[in-house]
């Protein structure tokens, strides 16, 4: 025993200059608001969901470029073996990537080799069932923490260098139908979270909690109450079993300090009647204080929707000149262009097939067509309920100064199914199919140019994919596709250069990062985190 | 705020063999089905006499299964007719509580909960949905109207179905195997595809996560060496795809090394028209395929 013990100290004694001088070269630094503010500073590392503040899902990253694209080749492959979508992105600090799987699983791997430093997997309850899969998109950093919200509604901080959880807060009751699967944000020392749940009857909120703590800091209703505005919007007692999650991860403006969300369905999702209204604040955009949650402006994109038109979008920002602007591509099939320090709206444009509008109000929002609405019999309606895009992420590329979305061009049959509200039971009040057209559905990667809303070019899909996109400065565009391919594009052209078959349906948004000066790009796909690079 | 009932995983580093059980618990669990783990079917439907459950089920049936059984559960395009009498997977209620609950494997029948889009139902939902099934089902199924004999020689000799299509093992490859249509299918939808075939093509290979399965498309391409073939897609994506030609040879071709590649939704099947197919031969080959079925 005791020489053993002696071994192993003397080896440490040994190695303890090696490991420094190891170190030196990518001292582990903590994550702090200030570097999430100046993630543009440190490329190699992907700090938070969408890669930035402003959402644009955009590596500034050029060693693999148009040039060598053709030459990748796999990495590692990191395995969670869980069935599922894996629709995380992952981080990627300082040589550390950290990601989440299904059933709530999380990890730390070395980011070079794949390997597993850590693993985490909560154990969920019998009972939850969330909607449309156990699954997660990924996590938030500061400090020596990880944050995740989880299938049965809590918000977990994870030590970031064991896994061992820090605290555990209790957003809301699962058994109600609540559930989380975006993955946060940081802003300063709060940490954001929105819930799902659109298809039980929830009232949503986007809530942020203290870092250090888990102690909720502030909850703003994405439905009003009685007495503040927009409450009016609901028919009756409607607004309590509303909807209106918040599912998907918010962007922030430093220079406003202002942070931006965006929200789903109204519930039912498919039977207008019983709220009648506009349905405040349902598939809107909303601009929040981030130290209070108050509501600054919003803007709503699908008025009183009975289509499933979620707005759970990544609200990007971009800049043009002095206009400081929001960029969406609407699952209701319009892209549009927001006045971000007001929310007024620049102009709306398809961006895919729509019937479900054919006319906009004098400020130039689309408004639905009476006869849209889903009847007993069904009625065909484009986009169909999966939206003519999706949670799924478009990028913003500065160089080329375009916005590359994935499109679905699918188009359903609405039927309403009346169904009573019980707690924790489905509340979607439909039944769609898709439509029996002879013509198959099909997607598209679309590049729009945002000045005009006109397309520029498209790489059409097979069939309709799940996943999102990334840009990068090699002036490259990564997407996936439900074939199972994961695909570089060239960013000005949509040439492919590249592509790899991974063996199942992508449902993720790839990322990309450095170490040791070599770039990678990752992607989560089947039940695999796929990492590639140059040989 | 630690929740005692949700403790971590031990870390694996400090606790290998604690973390390795773990795993496999949950990979079990999982393998189980962590929604259906708590739903354990009883023999008798416990509403079966209460008329309100079927109406509630009704809506979730049009919520969750009508998408591929059809709005009346009288079968779609994806899915059987459900107001059949005699049910393939078993008729008891803990039959059906199981198909449901479970799904069938190798089908395009979803495990409860498990389809990635919607939302599972709870165990008082599927005896709902049971009593809404009961609700619509034919008290007998009538005697098939054909002559399933007549229909099995017209299959195998004059109208040539056999050239392409497989019925329990024997038979031609271009087309579908046929051996479990007549249980999988809707006696209308079956009619269509013989009267017009490409009003919808079959379904063919279903890939385990992609939403859309790949169809019986016809395909015509050239080589760059200038040969020709003509088929059916067996599947495809951007890149590549993989076909069967006429004469039951499978090819593999990346498609932007073809000189030509040309897809088409008519169908390789021949219209069997009144003046091919009389009504009455109609019957009875649709007789042969639901008594293949039902075997
Ligand atoms: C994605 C399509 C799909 C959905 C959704 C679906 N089914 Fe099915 N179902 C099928 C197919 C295909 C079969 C035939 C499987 C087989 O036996 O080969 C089937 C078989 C069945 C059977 C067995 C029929 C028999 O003859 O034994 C029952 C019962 C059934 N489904 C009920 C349901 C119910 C209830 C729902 C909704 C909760 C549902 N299904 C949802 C495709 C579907
Ligand atoms: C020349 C080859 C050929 C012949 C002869 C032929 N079929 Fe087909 N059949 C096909 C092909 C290819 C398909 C798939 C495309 C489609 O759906 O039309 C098909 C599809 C079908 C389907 C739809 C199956 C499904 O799952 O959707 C049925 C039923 C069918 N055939 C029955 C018959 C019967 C009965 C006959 C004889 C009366 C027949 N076919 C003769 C080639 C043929």
């Amino acid at each position: 025993m005791k020489s053993a013990f002696m071994k192993t100290g003397m080896r440490l004694a040994l190695m303890a200059p090696l490991v420094l001088c190891g170190r030196l070269s990518n001292a582990r630094a903590q994550v702090t608001p200030q570097r999430l503010l100046d993630s543009a500073k440190e490329p190699q590392n992907w700090l938070m969901y969408s890669g930035d503040y402003a959402g644009r899902r955009f590596s500034a990253l050029d060693q693999i470029n148009a040039s060598n694209a053709a030459m990748l080749v796999p990495k590692w492959a990191y395995q969670t073996m869980a069935g599922g979508k894996f629709e995380t992105t992952p981080l990627v600090v300082d040589g550390i990537l950290y990601g989440t799987g299904q059933d709530n699983r999380a990890f730390a791997l070395d980011a070079r080799a794949g390997r597993p430093i850590w693993q985490y997997q909560r154990a969920l309850a019998a009972d939850i069932r969330p909607c449309c899969g156990r699954v997660n998109r990924g996590m938030a950093i500061l400090g020596d923490k990880v944050f995740l919200g989880t299938l049965d509604a809590h918000v977990l901080a994870l030590d970031a260098k064991t896994g061992s959880v820090v605290w555990d807060a209790t957003a809301v009751d699962y058994r109600k139908g609540y559930s989380i699967t975006l993955a946060p944000l940081v802003i300063k020392n709060l940490v954001l979270v929105g819930v799902s749940g659109g298809e039980y009857g929830i009232r949503g909120f986007i809530d942020a909690y203290h870092a250090a703590t888990g102690e909720r800091k502030w909850r703003f209703y994405t439905i009003p109450g009685p007495g503040e505005p927009g409450h009016d919007s609901w028919e009756g007692d409607s607004w309590k079993i509303g909807g209106a999650p918040a599912w998907i991860t918010g962007t922030y403006d430093l220079a406003t300090n202002t942070t931006f969300w965006t929200t789903g369905n109204p519930s039912p999702s498919n039977r207008g009647e019983g709220r009648s209204g506009d349905n405040l604040y349902s598939d809107s955009l909303l601009a929040l204080d981030p130290d209070t949650g108050k509501l600054k402006w919003y803007f709503q994109f699908s008025k009183h929707d009975e289509h499933d038109y979620d707005a759970t979008q990544v609200p990007v920002m971009v800049d043009q000149g002095d206009r400081h602007l929001i960029l969406q591509a609407n699952r209701n099939g319009f892209f549009y262009v927001i006045d971000r320090t007001n929310g007024k709206l620049e102009f709306a444009n398809p961006f895919a097939k729509v019937t479900w509008s054919d006319s906009k109000d004098t400020s130039g929002v689309p408004i639905a067509r009476k006869d849209a609405s889903p009847t007993l019999e069904g009625n065909r309606v484009c986009p169909g309920a999966a939206g003519a895009t999706n949670w799924m992420s478009p990028a913003y590329d500065p160089q080329t100064q375009l916005f590359y979305v994935t499109a679905r061009e699918q188009c359903d049959v609405f039927s309403t199914a009346p169904q009573p509200y019980e707690a924790g039971h489905a509340y979607y009040g439909s039944a769609y199919f898709p439509n029996d057209d002879a013509v198959p559905f099909t997607g598209a990667l679309r590049a729009i140019d945002p000045n005009t809303g006109k397309l520029k070019w498209e790489w059409r899909h097979p069939s309709p994919t799940w996943s999102g996109v990334l840009s990068t400065a090699g002036g490259l565009v990564f997407t996936g596709d439900a074939e199972g391919n994961f695909i570089a594009l060239e960013a000005a052209s949509g040439k492919a250069l590249w592509h790899f078959q991974c063996g199942a349906s992508v449902y993720s948004s790839p990322m990309s990062f450095a170490i040791d000066g070599k770039q990678y790009v990752a992607v989560a796909v089947g039940s695999t985190l796929f990492t590639f690079g140059l040989p | 705020m630690h929740s005692a009932k949700n403790p971590r995983l031990p870390d694996p580093l400090k606790q290998p063999p604690v973390w390795a059980a773990t795993c496999f618990t949950c990979t079990l669990l999982l393998m189980m089905g962590l929604f259906t783990a708590s739903l354990k079917a009883q023999d008798k439907n416990p509403f079966s006499a209460d008329p309100k459950a079927a109406k509630l089920g009704e809506s979730q049936f049009r919520a969750n299964c009508a998408f591929c059984h059809g709005l009346g559960a009288r079968g779609g395009g994806r899915g059987p007719d459900l107001t059949r009498a005699r049910k393939r997977r078993g008729n008891s209620d803990a039959d059906l509580f199981r198909t449901i609950n479970e799904g069938v494997p190798g089908t395009a029948m979803p495990q409860n909960g498990a389809t990635q889009q919607g939302v599972g139902m709870t165990e008082e939902e599927i005896w709902q949905v049971i009593s809404y099934i009961r609700s619509v089902e034919r008290k007998a199924d009538a005697t098939a109207i054909g002559n399933a004999a007549h229909g099995k020689e017209i299959f195998n000799g004059t109208a040539g179905c056999s050239t392409c299509h497989m019925i329990q093992g024997k038979g031609g490859r271009i087309g579908p195997d046929l051996s479990a249509t007549g249980a999988t299918r809707s006696t209308d939808y079956i009619v269509e595809s013989l009267r017009s075939p490409s009003r919808r093509l079959a379904q063919g290979i279903s890939e385990a996560m992609k939403e859309f399965s790949q169809e019986y498309e016809t395909v015509k391409v050239e080589t760059a060496d200038g040969q020709k073939f003509m088929g059916v897609v067996l599947n495809e994506d951007h890149f590549t795809f993989q076909m069967m030609d006429t004469r039951e040879q499978i090819h593999l071709f990346e498609k932007d090394k073809l000189r030509s590649f040309e897809k088409s939704r008519e169908s390789l099947m021949p219209v069997y028209d009144q003046k091919t197919l009389s009504d009455k031969d109609l019957q009875d080959v649709v007789a042969y395929l639901l008594a293949v079925g039902a075997q």
